[in-house]
């Protein structure tokens, strides 16, 4: 049998004390396309790190092409011809496709200068090579976002690279866009390189992968091939190997079933595709689908972020229309972002100021006087009733963990007494703690009659706290459950997934 | 929780280190004017004479700079406050010549400044022009405007009371310009941290994206800072015209720099979000101070720009890591 392009074994890693990768093998054949999956927290990412010398790990052994080797730095990562492919992608829009795959190591003339003929020369072979429509003088800015990844896989290939890594790379891809990069995969296969693919579509995966590895709570679970481990099994692996479980608590619906947000037909440009759904007064509704299958982008349109191309929206029956997130406050909306630290909070300024920020002109006289110590007042009473873990409400926001800067986003808005509070990933990068303290309080906030609606990719979480679950594909609802008869987090792993 | 007290700790001392840098300025200017004091005693610096005579040179700029304040604060920036003054020294000096009156002249003056201001404004929020762009070439277009309304002619002020009310008077032993920073410098002061405008204004150069998921109208907010830095520029343009009883277009040259200066010597954070008003003046005040010590020292200009220059240059980065760490 070949040598395996890479060969790691007895990987392990460990933050503080807390073991994240235990004893964790994994081997990849030369042209081989190997999916690497598991939940939130099981380990990939920091098995991606250390393979590409982000990380180091604290024992286990790299081998390429059967030679051991040692990845410190991302460097020594190049040098072995390893690779990864972002999910934010690291080009620079003002330069053009050439430019930015020999950034940093330009081909140079004898007299020390640029050699742009040879960049560009390089550059067209390679992306002759690849089959993918593109000159090298385009500037990265006008092209699309598929192109920009083709262009990524171009910087890879010229470095001569052997292992690639890719993950998530169709998020943020149209259909067509990806039907493109399959087919770019298959050519790269041909020529020997070998990839890891990172993804949570099961479609895709089973499309385009040879075998597939699971990680669960840091340990290898199963690799085999992709023709003998069907769907049903992956999903049970990876839903049974959960880092957090939540236990679901039957909760009396506070409101009276009245519907206080409609949405019909709802469009954007923005990949919404006719959304409809009803939230039920002390409802909390949940949100599930795969990354850009319309999430997000619903509680971005209700808030007035995207402007909405089509359909309808009513408060309490009323129409209702949001043109901008002030409007959106208006209505008695509220949202903690997906974003907490580039969308939620002013990070250098003060605890304070951040949670009174949107209600600002309610603690204000006439001409615009802020009544301070009202703000104060308000501030630290927030701070206790959420119990924030701060010296002060003077503190700077920055210095303050995940977990507390996550709920002074809380904080901010519920001092503006919204009525629709809606949560766009909510417990994304806090610790156990505080995740158990903020589904606690989505909870409460319910219990007290605020309406709710939660985006998240944490299936567990999902169950944990909603009353209805929605299904979201292709900027649509496709499907909605209720709670109480999900009976696992496979069926609804299913729900997303089998579309 | 062992990495809560540690944290803690290092917050302590953060903190403390912090205080000292955001004071960097007062001590830095406590310092030079205590130098000067001490080592030119015995010529006449600390006269109360030379001392208006600091307030007087500086008040402009201070003016200037209360209001660049807040365009900074709002990660803006106004580069056309120099050439603004310029253009409004002339146009309430021609409303007086051609019999408006004082009440005309105001208008004359404080409309150029606003209407300047507001364009700015309006081009840096609907057209999505940087700022620095927008008032570089606003600069040009004032500047321009000035020379060619009179053919770069001076226009001569006979009226006595709009030179006194604006520039030249002096209300017992304190200039009239004085009177006017103090108002300006309280009216910037109290706006920037006792109203939900000037909330808003730091938040949204704290974090823009932050600041309009928070409800913020973040256009306007800044159109209204560039409107305002373009009527104070206005008004600053009238008392170059009331000091020196005439409309020049060679009034404010170069402003734009000390004003600037003032603003980030004054601890005002040059990535927005951080602003202080009596900061500002403070450094615009030390910026005259320095000025007026070099030239009784008797240094020649080309001395007294080295000295200043490496002056700013230090202060600023000290004061820098409280902003940026």
């Amino acid at each position: 049998m070949a040598v395996p392009a890479l060969q790691m074994s007895g990987i392990s890693k460990s933050f503080n004390g807390i073991k994240v990768l235990q004893d964790v093998g994994f081997e990849l054949l030369r042209g081989e396309v190997h999916a690497l999956m598991g939940g939130n927290g099981a380990g990939k990412s920091t098995l991606m790190k250390i393979l590409t010398g982000v990380y180091e790990m604290d024992a286990g052994q790299i081998r390429i092409d059967g030679n051991e080797v040692k990845i410190q730095t991302p460097a020594d990562a190049e040098k072995h011809g390893i690779s990864m492919i972002f999910q934010e992608f690291s080009l620079v829009p003002t330069l053009t496709v050439a430019q930015n795959i020999f950034l940093g190591r330009e081909p140079k003339t004898k007299a020390g200068f640029i050699d742009d003929k040879q960049c560009t020369e390089l550059t067209r072979r390679l992306l002759e090579d690849l089959e993918v429509d593109m000159k090298p003088s385009d500037l990265v800015a006008d092209l699309g976002v598929g192109f920009w990844q083709m262009t990524e896989i171009a910087k890879a290939l010229s470095k001569e690279t052997k292992i690639l890594i890719m993950d998530e790379p169709t998020s943020s891809l149209t259909k067509r866009e990806s039907e493109i990069l399959f087919s770019l995969i298959e050519r790269l296969k041909s020529r020997g390189i070998s990839i890891i693919y990172i993804s949570h579509r099961m479609e895709e995966i089973y499309r385009v992968c040879d075998r597939i590895t699971i990680l669960g709570d840091g340990r290898h679970l199963v690799t085999d091939d992709t023709s003998r481990l069907d769907m049903d099994s992956v999903i049970g692996h990876i839903a049974g190997k959960n880092l957090d479980k939540f236990e679901w608590k039957e909760r009396p619906v506070s409101g009276n079933g009245e519907a206080i947000l409609q949405v019909s037909g709802l469009k954007t440009d923005n990949r919404l595709n006719g959304v409809t759904f009803e939230l039920k007064q002390g409802e909390i509704l949940g949100f599930a689908g795969l990354m850009g299958s319309g999430r997000t982008e619903t509680l971005r349109a209700l808030f007035g972020i995207d402007a909405w191309t089509d359909g309808e929206v009513r408060i309490h029956g009323k129409p209702v229309r949001m043109k901008s997130p002030k409007d959106a406050i208006r209505c008695g909306l509220a949202l903690v972002p997906e974003d907490r630290r580039e969308q939620g909070l002013v990070l250098e300024h003060e605890v304070k100021d951040n949670i009174m920020l949107p209600s600002i002109s309610k603690i204000a006289g006439p001409l615009g006087f802020v009544n301070d110590r009202k703000g104060n007042r308000n501030s630290e009473e927030w701070v206790r009733k959420l119990s924030i873990k701060t010296d002060s409400i003077h503190k700077t926001t920055r210095l303050l963990s995940g977990g507390n800067q996550q709920k002074i986003v809380f904080a901010k808005w519920l001092a503006n007494a919204p009525e629709i509070i809606m949560l766009d990933e909510p417990t994304i990068g806090i610790d156990i703690r505080a995740k158990t303290e903020i589904i606690d309080m989505i909870r409460d906030l319910a219990t007290e009659g605020k309406s709710i609606l939660v985006v998240s990719s944490e299936l567990t979480e999902l169950l944990a706290v909603c009353d209805r679950i929605l299904v979201f594909h292709d900027g649509r609802v496709v499907n909605q459950y209720n709670r109480k008869d999900i009976q696992s987090e496979e069926e609804l792993q299913h729900a997303i997934q089998y579309f | 929780m062992q990495s809560n007290t540690s944290e803690a700790k290092a917050t302590v001392a953060w903190t403390r280190k912090f205080n000292w840098r955001q004071y960097i300025v007062y001590i830095a200017f406590i310092v030079v004017f205590a130098y000067f004091a001490i080592t030119l005693n015995s010529d006449g610096f600390l006269t109360s004479n030379n001392i208006m005579n600091i307030v007087r040179q500086t008040a402009i700029i201070s003016i200037m700079a209360v209001a660049m304040t807040f365009v900074i604060s709002a990660a803006e920036i106004d580069l056309s406050v120099g050439s603004i003054a310029a253009l409004a020294s002339l146009t309430s000096a021609l409303a007086l010549e051609h019999g408006y009156g004082i009440m005309g002249a105001i208008v004359a003056g404080l409309g150029t400044g606003l209407a300047i201001g507001t364009v700015n404004g309006w081009l840096v929020t609907k057209v999505s022009i940087p700022s620095f762009l927008v008032t570089l070439g606003m600069m040009g277009i004032a500047k321009g405007f000035a020379m060619w309304i009179t053919d770069t002619a001076p226009v001569p002020i006979l009226n006595e009371n709009f030179s006194y009310i604006f520039g030249s008077g002096d209300i017992g032993k304190i200039p009239v310009l004085l009177i006017w920073t103090l108002v300006i410098a309280v009216i910037g002061h109290v706006v920037l941290r006792k109203t939900t405008f000037g909330r808003r204004t730091l938040a949204t150069g704290g974090n823009q994206n932050a600041a309009r998921f928070s409800g913020v109208n973040v256009a306007r907010t800044k159109l209204m800072v560039l409107a305002a830095s373009g009527l104070i520029a206005g008004l600053a343009g009238m008392l170059y015209a009331g000091r020196m009883h005439s409309g020049r277009f060679t009034f404010g040259e170069g402003d734009e720099l000390s004003v600037i200066a003032a603003v980030i010597l004054g601890g005002t954070s040059l990535f927005g979000g951080v602003g202080t008003v009596v900061g500002t003046v403070i450094g615009s005040l030390m910026i005259g101070t320095i000025n007026n010590g070099l030239i009784i020292m008797g240094l020649d200009v080309s001395q007294q720009m080295i000295i200043k220059g490496l002056i700013i240059i230090l202060a600023v980065a000290f004061g820098r890591k409280a902003v940026n760490k």
